[in-house]
């Protein structure tokens, strides 16, 4: 298995010559290995000449980076208005309750992370959740569940 | 001959089941031995009817929905692909009352073709538009887009034609069109539709800016938040490409257009131009000073467009039936039509595309059916979060840029969030707020610091601590706010939290 500064330099050299390669680098890093890793701070700075500073700021400017391991499966609740107006908030309070965990955290089992997130552009079929790239809409508690479950068999 | 059958493909139609739909049609045509062609569509916009089924009967596409995978069997036996009579049955779908009123331009192929076919795009009037503008002198293309009428359908209502003017006069070799996909309102979900249901409109539209001010090559910034668009444009862009509608000889024309799709990484500051344009270069999305405009000195320093979705995808009808034509429809400064999006606690919610005008009681109540839960409605939020809130006695009000400014609202990117009787104001201030905090870019102090202080100040009214004091002071803060921040997010931000105060000042009470 390559080491992850290999998969950071081949990933880096795919996309160093398109214009402002920065953000699609992080993209496509996250997309391989699940999260940013610490280590590919430096590793991204130097093949791109930027500095780790600079790397860094971006990389925790935007909320869909991480920099830390997310669960097998993340489940992204929307909280934003319209969401709101049909239940979000007590649709929110449940999940925390069913997966044992508060938001931007991941259960002890490493199975499912939860994220609050500001609109999945579904807002006529609120409340809106999306589970690994899956939307789901006019969500209740107990098609919560039912997902949940669904989803951890998998 | 085997019958052709619509089940949408677009993503808020597959959150409520529309894949399961299309696996049990396939599955119980299969059995049946019925050959069926199955077309995954946009959606027509009637979410309260989704999964719409739609089959090709020689009278015209008829209707079934909402469809469960469970109802399939029985639409089967009802001979629905006949256009059969079933519970569930709509009739011609182009009769239904909720779309038949609606004046689609922008929309007119959303729902109707396949997305993923430049063929069928044709078929139904698309690069038209493109055809036109070829023929014409490119200040000519630009002209057509002023005397439309034309204004930034993201938010700004800024007229496009001066802002494509302005890219068209700058004598500067690499000029760029980019797409401010970054539809972070909640309450909208125009953009998403469109990309995901008529692709090759937004790539018609951005191929016609290209050739009016003279730029080669475009971006699309995309929300990450949108997986199932970013594969419709993926899958659009590829096809254009191959039959050369993109690429180094537009459409036989000798100019060159390079298309690509940039992924944000969910920072709703992106949304703002400046910081759009940031986040494209690789950078923290930090709103950047103007001037210069992104017109003059733009993506890269060069001269840009940074024109929203609906905006450039409203070109391409511009072109094909004429400036004059999409300026017939609307009301005073308004012209042309704009696609609203009836969201939140409604009970018939989507999308209805009509001419400005029309107020927000008829789209509320002649439209949406009242709310969801069957309370009355006790506020709508137009505009998106940093839009007002407005309550039932300004229904009268007409949808219009203007006519919502002189109530002190905004008209954003036309979401309308619906709100019954059991919110409570003073929580959606506070969130307002939580929200700015959350968001805000941090370049400017009354955006980054005022709103943390917004949610303390909330927070203590909310506890009963000195309630007078601390409206006062939230007050004073909202103006500061206004008046101080560098862009719209912490400039507007106060919006919805004054308008709260305003007309829902009983909510600002302590708890029991």
């Amino acid at each position: 298995m390559p080491s992850e500064t290999a998969v950071v330099r081949r990933i880096v050299a795919e996309h160093k010559e398109r214009p402002g390669p920065l953000l699609e680098v992080l993209h496509a890093i996250q997309a391989a290995m699940g999260f940013i890793p610490p280590g590919a701070v430096p590793v991204v700075a130097q093949e791109l000449n930027l500095s780790r500073a600079e790397v860094h700021g971006v990389v925790t400017f935007y909320h869909y980076f991480r920099t830390s391991r997310p669960g097998a499966h993340t489940v992204s609740l929307c909280q934003a208005e319209a969401c709101q107006s049909m239940g979000a908030e007590a649709l929110a309070t449940h999940a925390r309750d069913r997966l044992g965990i508060d938001f931007h955290e991941t259960t002890a089992d490493g199975k499912f992370s939860l994220e609050p997130v500001y609109c999945l552009g579904n807002c006529a079929c609120s409340p809106a959740a999306m589970i690994d790239g899956e939307l789901h809409g006019r969500l209740t508690a107990d098609g919560f569940d039912a997902l949940i479950k669904e989803t951890a068999s998998t | 001959m085997s019958a052709t059958i619509y089940v949408p493909g677009d993503a808020g139609a597959l959150s409520i089941g529309a894949g399961a739909v299309a696996t049990a049609i396939r599955a119980e045509a299969s059995r049946r031995g019925v050959a069926v062609d199955l077309v995954r569509n946009g959606s027509r916009g009637a979410y309260w009817l989704e999964p719409l089924v739609e089959v090709v009967t020689p009278a015209g596409r008829s209707a079934y929905g909402p469809v469960r995978a469970a109802d399939v069997p029985t639409l089967f036996a009802a001979d629905f692909l006949n256009g059969g009579t079933h519970p569930l049955a709509l009739g011609l779908t182009d009769s239904i009352p909720w779309l038949k009123g609606q004046q689609r331009l922008t929309f007119e192929r959303v729902g109707i073709v396949d997305p993923a076919s430049v063929a069928d795009y044709v078929k139904h009037g698309g690069y038209r538009g493109l055809t036109k503008a070829l023929s014409l002198a490119p200040a000519d293309v630009v002209q057509a887009i002023t005397t439309s009428g034309l204004r930034g359908r993201g938010g700004a209502a800024f007229p496009t034609g001066i802002k494509w003017k302005t890219v068209l006069d700058q004598p500067v070799t690499q000029k760029y069109v980019t797409c401010n996909a970054d539809e972070g309102d909640s309450g909208t979900f125009s953009d998403r539709m469109l990309m995901e249901g008529d692709p090759f409109a937004l790539i018609e539209g951005m191929t016609i800016a290209g050739v009016a001010v003279g730029a080669t090559a475009g971006f699309i910034y995309l929300r990450a938040e949108y997986p199932h668009a970013l594969a419709a444009l993926k899958a659009a862009i590829a096809a254009a490409y191959q039959a050369h509608y993109l690429g180094a000889d537009v459409a036989g024309s000798g100019k060159r257009f390079d298309l690509e799709v940039r992924v944000g990484a969910g920072a709703y500051i992106c949304g703002e131009e400046t910081s759009m344009l940031e986040s494209l270069e690789g950078r923290r999305g930090e709103v950047r000073v103007r001037p210069p405009l992104p017109a003059i000195k733009g993506l890269f320093g060069q001269p840009t467009i940074v024109n929203n979705v609906v905006t450039l995808a409203s070109v391409p009808w511009i072109l094909a039936h004429g400036a004059e034509a999409y300026a017939n429809f609307g009301m005073g400064k308004s012209r042309g039509t704009l696609p609203i999006q009836l969201a939140g606690n409604i009970r018939r919610g989507g999308l209805v595309e009509r001419a400005f005008g029309l107020t927000l009681r008829e789209l509320l109540y002649d439209y949406g059916g009242g709310t969801a839960t069957g309370k009355p409605i006790r506020a709508v939020q137009v505009g998106g979060p940093l839009g007002a809130y407005i309550p039932p006695a300004q229904f009268d009000t007409a949808v219009d840029y203007e006519a919502l400014s002189a109530i002190g609202a905004l008209l954003g990117h036309g979401g309308i969030v619906v709100f019954d009787d059991t919110v409570d104001m003073a929580r959606m201030a506070r969130y307002a707020m939580e929200f700015c905090a959350i968001e805000s870019c941090g370049k400017c102090t009354p955006c980054r610091i005022g709103s943390t202080r917004g949610v303390e100040v909330i927070d203590r009214i909310i506890a009963g601590v000195d309630a007078e004091h601390n409206v006062q002071l939230l007050e004073e803060l909202c103006d500061l706010m206004v008046q101080g921040s560098l862009c719209g997010l912490g400039g507007m931000a106060p919006f919805p939290v004054q308008s709260a105060l305003k007309y829902f000042r009983e909510d600002f009470r302590a708890r029991h």
